[in-house]
C-alpha cells in the first residue's frame, strides 16, 4: 500500500527524521489559519499517489494567508494523471541550498534489502540511475543487521555527500531505517533530502509504501487506508476476504488460484479478439476450496459488476475435486436466488481436474438455464467472450 | 501436520509414497496422529524430530505470521531442504530468514539436488495433488500452484520426473535457475517446463541462464499480459512496477534464449508435446 505525502510525513516525524511543520486539509479556507501561523508563507501540495504533480500544476508557493487560501481552492478538486485531489499538504517553505536522495526498498533480485542515496536529488531517481548512474550509490543492506553506524558512513562515502552533512545524513539514515523495519514498509524514500540556509538536513517529500503481508502485527496501518479512493466493488470484495482487482472489461472472471486467473484473463483478452475486443473485468481468485459460500460471494462481486456482460467460471480441480467444485456453483447460485439476488447474466463454466466428469455431471443435471459448460480453458474463453459481445 | 491443512496434506503425501517420519508441535509433543492406520510421532521441536528419525526434509505449513519462526527453527536444526508451503509472508520476515540461512549456509544452491519436491510415483513435500499426472520425462518449474495442476493435467499421457513450485511472493527460496540446474543434472528429465508470472525479473535472469547453461529444450509460459501497472495480482510479488515485471518483456527475454513460449497454458502443453516427440 502505497501512502499519501501527509502520512509518509507522520510516520518519518514518529520515528525521528528531521521535516518540516505540514498539516494536512481538505478545505481552502482552513489554510488561512495555518499560513497567518506560518508567518504568511507556505506550499501548498496536491495528494496524489502518482508522480510528477508538480508538472502538472499541483504543487505552488503561497506568498501569504490569502494567496494560500486561493492557491489550496485551486488544487483541491484537480485532476492528475486521473487522480481527483481531496486533499492538499501545507507545508512550512524552506530556504534550499541543495538537494539529495535516500531511500531503503526490497532487491528482489537479490533477496535482500537496498540502500539508495545520491547528491542528485529533486528529480525523478529513475531518470538518475539512467543518465547518471555513477551518482546514484547502492548499497546492500542485511536484513539481520541493519542500519548500523558503520553501514550509515558506508552509505554517505558511497553516495559522497559533502562532509559538513556527512554526520547529519548518517542519522537521517539511522532513523529512516527505523520507519523501514517498525513500519513493515517495502520502500522508505526522501526525495529530496534537502541541506537548508543554515545547514540542517531536511527530508522535504517523501514516499513510503507498506507491506499488506504484515498487516496482522501493524494494526495502526488500517487508519492509513485510503478508503474514499477505493474501487466500491473492491472495496466490497475486501469486505469479504476475496482477492479480487476491478479491468475495464465485460467478461467477468472466478478462478481458483492467482496463476490461473491471471491465465484465464489473457486468454479471455485473446478469445476477445474475434468478438469485438471484449476484456476481461476483473481478477477473482477464490482459493483452491472454492466452497458454495465463497463462490457465492464471488458470483454476488460480479454480477452486481454492471460492466459484466458474462461471467467465466475457470476451476481446476487439484486438492479440492470437481464434484466438490460443481456441488459449490450449483448451490452458490441457489444461495444467490434465495437472498433475492439477480442472476441474470450467462455463466460459462470450464470444469478439468480431479473427477472432472463427476463435475461436469453434477452441473449437467442441475441444468440451471443460465449456465453452460465448456470442457476446455480456451472453448470456454472464446464462448464467454462471444456472450459477452452479444 | 497436527493442523486442519498439515494433517489433509500429510494424508495425500503419505498416500504418494512419501516418507513422513514425524511432524513438530511443541504443544502436542509425544503424541502420535493416526493416517489411515500409519500412526505418524510428534516431536516437541525440529531438532527433535531429526534426531530421532533422521529426516532430512521438512515441509511447513504454518501460517504466515510463524513462517519465519518455524524457518529458522529448522535452519537452526540443520535440516536438508525445507519446503515453505506459507505464502503471503510479510518480506521483513522472509528477508531475515533468507539472510539467516545465508549466514548459516543452508541456501538452496544451483548445484543442489534437493529442490525436487514431488516426484511423481515417488514421493511427494508439497501440495500437489499426486494422482492428476503420471511419472514420465518431463521436468517443471512453476511461480504458480494451480498452473502447475493445470500443466500436469494436460500433459499427463506423457508424465513428470519432478515438479518444484517455487512461490509467487517477493522472496522466495529455490529459484527458477535452480530447478533449471537441477533439471539439466538430472537423468530423468528431457525436457523442462517453466511457468513464470508478473513481477520482478527472474524469468529474465531465468532467460539469461538457459543461453548459457541449459542445452535441454525449454518450454515457457508467462501469466499476467492484461494485469494493470501497479495492482498486485493475487500473488504478493505478481505486480507490474512502472515498465518493469510485465509478461511481455519476459516473453521476450525467453524467446531470445530460445525458449518455445505459449500464448495460453494449452498451446505451451502442444509446444512441450511436440518436443518430446
Amino acid at each position: 500500500m502505497d501512502l499519501f505525502e501527509y502520512q509518509a510525513r507522520d510516520i518519518f516525524a514518529k520515528h525521528g527524521v528531521p521535516v518540516l511543520g505540514g498539516a494536512v486539509i481538505e478545505h481552502a479556507e482552513e489554510a488561512r489559519a495555518i499560513a497567518e501561523e506560518w508567518g504568511g508563507r507556505a506550499v501548498v501540495k496536491a495528494q496524489v499517489k502518482v508522480g510528477g504533480r508538480g508538472k502538472a500544476g499541483g504543487v505552488k508557493l503561497a506568498s501569504d494567508p490569502a494567496d494560500a487560501v486561493a492557491k489550496a481552492g485551486a488544487i483541491l478538486g484537480m485532476d492528475i494523471k486521473g487522480h481527483t485531489v481531496h486533499k492538499v499538504m501545507l507545508a512550512q517553505t524552506a530556504d534550499i541550498k541543495d538537494e539529495y536522495y535516500v531511500s531503503f526498498l526490497l532487491d528482489r533480485t537479490n533477496r535482500t534489502f537496498l540502500a539508495m542515496a545520491s547528491v542528485e536529488g529533486g528529480v525523478e531517481i529513475e531518470v538518475v540511475a539512467v543518465e547518471k548512474p555513477e551518482a546514484l550509490a547502492k548499497i546492500p543492506v542485511d536484513a539481520n543487521e541493519g542500519v548500523t553506524d558503520a553501514k550509515a558512513r558506508e552509505i554517505v562515502e558511497a553516495a559522497k555527500f559533502p562532509a559538513d552533512v556527512a554526520d547529519q545524513i548518517a542519522e537521517v539514515l539511522k532513523s529512516l531505517w527505523k520507519v523501514f523495519i517498525a513500519e513493515d514498509a517495502l520502500l522508505v524514500e526522501v526525495n529530496p533530502l534537502v541541506k537548508t540556509g543554515d545547514g540542517k538536513i531536511v527530508a522535504l517529500d517523501g514516499k513510503v509504501s507498506l507491506d499488506e503481508n504484515a498487516d496482522f502485527r501493524q494494526p495502526e496501518h488500517e487508519a492509513l487506508v485510503d478508503h474514499a479512493a477505493a474501487n466500491p466493488l473492491e472495496a466490497k470484495a475486501k469486505a469479504k476476504n476475496l482477492n479480487y482487482v476491478k479491468l475495464d472489461g465485460e467478461v467477468g472472471i472466478i478462478g481458483n488460484g492467482a496463476g490461473l486467473v491471471m491465465s484465464t484473463l489473457d486468454v479471455v483478452a485473446y478469445a476477445g479478439e474475434n468478438h469485438g475486443g471484449v476484456k476481461p473485468a476483473n481478477f477473482l481468485d477464490i482459493g483452491g476450496g472454492a466452497s458454495a459460500e465463497v463462490m457465492a460471494n464471488g458470483l454476488e462481486i460480479i454480477l452486481g459488476d454492471p460492466d459484466v456482460k458474462s461471467v467465466f467460471v475457470n476451476v481446476f480441480g487439484g486438492i479440492t475435486a470437481c464434484d466438490e467444485v460443481a456441488n459449490g456453483i450449483v448451490q452458490a447460485l441457489e444461495l444467490l436466488k434465495s437472498k433475492g439476488e439477480d442472476v441474470n447474466k450467462p455463466l460459462v463454466v470450464r470444469l478439468d481436474g480431479n473427477n472432472a466428469e463427476l463435475g461436469r455431471k453434477i452441473l449437467s443435471d442441475a441444468n440451471h438455464p443460465l449456465v453452460q459448460r465448456v470442457d476446455t480453458m480456451d472453448d470456454a474463453a472464446d464462448k464467454a467472450a462471444e456472450l459477452a459481445a452479444k | 501436520m497436527t493442523g486442519a491443512t498439515g494433517m489433509k496434506h500429510t494424508k495425500l503425501m503419505l498416500a504418494d509414497g512419501t516418507n513422513i517420519v514425524g511432524g513438530v508441535n511443541p504443544r502436542k509433543a509425544g503424541t502420535s496422529v493416526d493416517f489411515d492406520g500409519t500412526s505418524v510421532p510428534v516431536f516437541g521441536s525440529v531438532a527433535e524430530a531429526i534426531e530421532k528419525t533422521g529426516a532430512d526434509v521438512s515441509v511447513i505449513f504454518v501460517p504466515p505470521a510463524f513462517a519465519k519462526a518455524a524457518v529458522v527453527e529448522a535452519i537452526d536444526a540443520e535440516i536438508g531442504l525445507a519446503v515453505v508451503i506459507t505464502e503471503g509472508i510479510a518480506v521483513h520476515d522472509s528477508a531475515s530468514f533468507w539472510a539467516y540461512a545465508g549466514e548459516k549456509g543452508k541456501r538452496p544452491g544451483s548445484s543442489a539436488r534437493t529442490a525436487r519436491p514431488d516426484h511423481p510415483g515417488q514421493s511427494n513435500a508439497g501440495i500437489i495433488p499426486g494422482d492428476i499426472t503420471k511419472p514420465g520425462r518431463i521436468g517443471l518449474v512453476s511461480k504458480s500452484g494451480t498452473l502447475t495442476y493445470q500443466m500436469m493435467y494436460e500433459l499427463r499421457d506423457i508424465g513428470f520426473s519432478s515438479a518444484v513450485g517455487i512461490g509467487g511472493d517477493p522472496i522466495i527460496g529455490t529459484t527458477h535457475i535452480d530447478a533449471l540446474q537441477a533439471f539439466q543434472d538430472d537423468a530423468d528429465t528431457d525436457i523442462i517446463v517453466m511457468i513464470g508470472e508478473i513481477g520482478g525479473d527472474a524469468e529474465e535472469r531465468a532467460a539469461a541462464y538457459i543461453q548459457e547453461h541449459i542445452t535441454k529444450p525449454v518450454v515457457g509460459y508467462v501469466a499476467g499480459f492484461t494485469a494493470p501497472e501497479g495492482k498486485t495480482m493475487g500473488h504478493a510479488g505478481a505486480i507490474v512496477s512502472g515498465s518493469s515485471g510485465t509478461a511481455q518483456a519476459k516473453k521476450e527475454a525467453l524467446e531470445a534464449a530460445g525458449v518455445k513460449v505459449g500464448k495460453t497454458p494449452s498451446e505451451t502443453a502442444r509446444l512441450a508435446r511436440q518436443l518430446i516427440g
